[in-house]
């Protein structure tokens, strides 16, 4: 069954689908991260009595995002066609997916961001109060570098979960490796090749997953022996 | 800056300065709007802060002392009253002023709050950032503040890598980095152990007296307010019930919890074998115990053998404790001597002339 997956055409394919699953995954990872983490730190420091007390926008913002959490990704993809073709120009093909990864990433890392900067000691924060740092002092000097080390795990989370998706994104001719493993190994009965595709993911998720917990270790200053 | 004239040095032409800390009937409500489900922290608090002194203030959990001390530097905002530090008025300035005046006033903390992703230097170095020091300034106020804690060869360490009596050192050096003129410490000293305790707050008095840093400290422990206190206030139910010279306080506590503050501390109380026996009536054959008490001067006078002599009595010794607060002696000799009343007469007026308070307590058989 082998030789099949190792002629020039399927490896060219394999090799292409991987560059492009990485593609949208960084984008949209990038994208998500420039909205997500704005939106995590502010959901984390709005409540009423916090930093930047707005407690009515922080429910308005916290509705939005669980309202988009909660639809099904697959939905998600098709439900915002229009919004697709307005931005990326086509609602097939590797570019058109990222809209949608983008848009399932932004409120995704939004929420593991609050919960990472949720952990930060309050005392910290009375702390920097208390030498006459400012809200936004607290976050650049105090929250965000206390917080790296949970950051790091909950940005590798965020990939995981991307790489999940993007592959699900194949189904409507998204490309990368989820449309190889679906075109070839589902529609055209390649079994071999669905399973290689399903090795290269988990191969990708395992390395992913080992260097965001090694950075975050890297980054732990608080067990060092 | 809003300056108070009252607390301006002309407006004293007498020798007593301004304290440099003032509570102004200061009280503290949270909660419940319109006076429903509203819990007083604190009722009309008035306390003054002398510049230069270390005031302690103690209390149990829950009696007001963090929401007291958090008022200083304006973490809380108190809901009537007035809070003036060095002539400002804190309860009166807006948030950007208030971040000003903050630099003025450093704070460690129980859990000493340390940065964990900072080493020593950069924990020391962040309320510099904060007030825009460059690079070089920060560099050139570091490593004295870590050398003047004892610590200029742990710049390198994270917290991780101290011990707590040497995170309580970084906390102390930070606190200091701005050059401020008030230091709060909340409960610095009641997460390390008697020994730790004690070298920090040998490091407290040390920069009380070589910066002049005035020091206000809340804690639950007597012995922090022994050891290094020159004022002391006794807080209770979020009032202030009694407040005045540590050493005095000790001597004379007033209110019944000053007392229960001080005999947990001064052991002068008898030892459970004995005062269960102790009876208010003289027995065939008893004999009476008799609590000597001297502060100051009289400690060092050899009364015990002035006593024998003058009166040819034996005095049995039952318990005895001497203490030093602020550096003054502070003793009481519970002594026994046979039940006769003559005898007894002569010893308390011999006592009371060699400037001794006497307290018969009562007898045993």
């Amino acid at each position: 069954m082998w030789p099949d997956v190792f002629s020039p055409q399927i490896l060219n394919l394999l090799i292409s689908s991987f560059g492009q699953t990485l593609w949208m995954v960084g984008v949209s990872g990038l994208i998500g991260s420039l909205i997500g983490i704005p939106l995590g730190v502010f959901l984390a420091t709005s409540r009423s009595g916090e930093l930047f007390a707005a407690p009515w926008v922080n429910s308005v913002l916290g509705l939005i995002v669980n309202a988009a959490r909660s639809t099904p990704f697959i939905i998600l993809v098709v439900a915002i066609v229009p919004l697709t073709r307005f931005l990326a120009g086509t609602s097939i093909g590797t570019k058109a997916a990222i809209v949608p990864l983008t848009i399932a990433a932004a409120p995704f890392i939004a929420r593991v961001i609050e919960g990472a900067i949720r952990g930060v000691d309050q005392g910290l924060i009375e702390a920097a109060r208390s030498m006459g740092a400012t809200p936004l002092q607290i976050v650049r000097k105090v929250l965000l570098p206390e917080a790296l080390p949970a950051i790091t795990l909950a940005l590798t989370l965020t990939v995981v979960s991307l790489i999940g998706y993007s592959a699900m994104v194949g189904a409507v001719g998204g490309g990368g490796l989820g449309d190889l493993g679906i075109r070839f190994g589902y529609q055209r009965f390649m079994p071999d090749v669905m399973l290689t595709v399903v090795l290269v993911l988990i191969i990708l998720v395992q390395g992913v997953q080992s260097l965001g917990d090694f950075l975050a270790r890297r980054f732990d200053k608080r067990s060092r022996f | 800056m809003t300056l108070n004239p009252a607390s301006h040095p002309p407006a004293y032409p007498s020798a007593t300065p301004p304290a440099l800390i003032q509570l102004r009937e200061v009280e503290k409500t949270y909660g419940g709007r319109a006076g429903s489900n509203a819990v007083t922290a604190l009722h009309t608090i008035t306390l003054d802060v002398p510049k230069g002194a270390i005031l302690g203030v103690i209390g149990r959990s829950g009696a007001g002392k963090s929401t007291l001390i958090r008022l200083v530097n304006g973490l809380e905002q108190p809901t009537r009253g007035q809070v003036i530090v060095d002539g400002v008025e804190m309860s009166a300035l807006d948030e950007r002023a208030l971040r000003h005046e903050r630099r003025a006033i450093g704070m460690i903390f129980q859990h000493f709050n340390l940065l964990a992703r900072r080493t020593a230097f950069d924990n020391v170095a962040l309320p510099l950032e904060i007030a825009g020091a460059s690079r070089a300034e920060i560099k050139a106020r570091v490593m004295p503040l870590l050398d003047l804690v004892g610590l200029a060869d742990k710049a390198r360490r994270y917290p991780a890598e101290l011990s707590g009596g040497q995170k309580q050192r970084v906390g102390i050096a930070r606190a200091l980095a701005t050059n401020p003129k008030v230091l709060l410490s909340d409960e610095a000293t009641s997460a390390l152990d008697p020994e730790t305790t004690e070298q920090i707050l040998t490091l407290l008095r040390r920069v009380n007296a070589e910066l002049d840093l005035t020091i206000l400290l809340i804690t639950h422990e007597m012995s922090v307010i022994k050891s290094v206190t020159d004022r002391v206030a006794v807080i209770d139910g979020g009032r202030i019930v009694e407040e005045g010279p540590t050493f005095d306080l000790f001597t004379r506590p007033q209110h019944p919890t000053t007392r229960s503050f001080v005999s947990s501390i001064t052991g002068n109380e008898l030892p459970a074998h004995l005062a269960s026996r102790l009876s208010a009536k003289p027995l065939a054959g008893s004999q009476v115990l008799v609590r000597l008490t001297f502060t100051g001067g009289d400690a060092s006078q050899p009364f015990l053998s002035v006593l024998t002599r003058k009166l040819d009595i034996d005095l049995g010794i039952i318990q005895g404790n001497v203490d030093y607060i602020g550096g003054h002696p502070f003793g009481t000799l519970v002594v026994s001597t046979p039940a006769d009343q003559n005898c007894l007469q002569a010893l308390t007026d011999a006592s009371r002339d060699l400037g001794l308070h006497v307290e018969v307590l009562g007898y045993v058989a």
